[in-house]
């Protein structure tokens, strides 16, 4: 079962190469596509320890992608696995930009090329509206539907309502589970 | 050419470092300093850049970061463009995350990922709302709603891989909607 090292950071190279290519639309994107191959495909992380890659990779600054395939080959294949993981997530698409860019100027008025970036973004909100209902019913399953709901709301308030950054409620969420006695295991 | 690659440098350090929400949200604080700061292009030319960037795959900020650095300073210049991008962030990442995982088992950190996990749930239907409006202003209703339902029941009811159903819907984008 165990795989040796030079294979782990095989695979993370694929999978994050995969991630990469398949992504239109930036790397938020890619989160669902992440999600697959790290939790479903390979198995390296549980939805649990994935939220927090999710939750942290939000409320620090900078491209996301990046942060997710630099932490997740770190946590699975070490300092190598994390190089090779941020290669793969953003060496193909850079070099393809700087070797076509003069045929790009032509491509990206084609109207095929077009048709075919509209039609992804459909298809990337369905992914990320299943990967949000998945992330809901597990933590229905964990704090109870009344909790889970009320927590839901609030935080729709507060991101989409008065739109003030997640980062204040990711952290102030923080402190208070940090801060704060546990009633009672298991709740 | 190093005072080039210290401009790059702070060109894409600081947008890495104050802007939220992932790559396409920081374009915006890039195009501060690529254009009206540093000056290495045009305000038309930053817009033909990304426009070519939004036609290929993968992340953004890093594709803008590799290409202009490339074409301010040479592979030097795009080596340091991505590593302004991509590391100070990451560091940040690994270190909390390493410190979170070393208390993974305390009953806190365990109720504190569970607290989180309704708002992650949130932000991520807010970005799925984003991508089917984004849908709808550029395929019109019809299309975005065959495209939803399509990959819906691929990817929900018979399980077929994302990656398949992102190749159908690229087939679908170039037959019916160009």
């Amino acid at each position: 079962m165990t795989k040796s090292k030079w294979d782990v950071n095989k695979d993370l190279f694929i999978s994050f190469l995969r991630t990469g290519l398949l992504g239109y639309g930036g790397g938020p994107s890619t989160i669902p596509l992440v999600h697959k191959e790290v939790v479903h495909q390979y198995k390296w992380m549980d939805d649990e320890e994935f939220g927090n890659v999710l939750a942290l990779g939000n409320s620090l600054p900078g491209p996301i992608m990046t942060k997710m395939a630099g932490y997740i080959g770190y946590r699975i294949g070490g300092f190598t696995g994390m190089i090779g993981a941020l290669i793969a997530a953003v060496l193909p698409t850079v070099l393809l930009m700087i070797a076509l860019i003069s045929f790009l100027v032509s491509f990206r008025d084609s109207p095929i090329v077009q048709g075919m970036t509209q039609a992804i973004a459909p298809v990337v909100g369905v992914l990320l509206f299943m990967l949000a209902f998945n992330f809901f019913r597990n933590s229905n399953k964990g704090l109870g539907l009344p909790i889970a709901i009320s927590l839901s709301i609030v935080s729709i308030i507060v991101y989409v309502v008065l739109s003030w950054h997640p980062v204040l409620l990711i952290g102030a969420l923080i402190i208070y589970a940090l801060t704060t006695k546990p009633k009672k295991k298991g709740a | 050419m190093l005072l080039d690659l210290w401009y790059l440098f702070l060109a894409f350090f600081i947008p890495g470092i104050v802007g939220y929400g992932g790559g396409p949200a920081i374009i915006p604080l890039i195009e501060i300093e690529v254009v009206q700061r540093y000056e290495f292009m045009t305000r038309q030319e930053f817009g033909e850049v990304l426009a070519m960037g939004n036609a290929l795959p993968g992340p953004i900020a890093t594709k803008m970061a590799g290409y202009i650095g490339f074409e301010v300073a040479g592979v030097l210049g795009s080596l340091v463009a991505l590593a302004a991008t991509v590391i100070p962030t990451l560091v940040a990442m690994i270190l909390l995350l390493n410190l979170l995982n070393k208390f993974k088992d305390s009953p806190k950190v365990k109720r504190m990922t569970a607290l989180i996990r309704p708002t992650i749930a949130v932000l991520l239907a807010v970005l799925a709302y984003q991508f089917f409006e984004t849908s709808y202003f550029d395929a019109g209703i019809v299309h975005t709603i065959i495209l939803v339902v399509l990959s819906f029941i691929f990817l929900e009811r018979l399980n077929i891989h994302p990656a398949l159903v992102i190749v159908g819907a690229l087939a679908y984008g170039a037959i019916f909607l160009s």
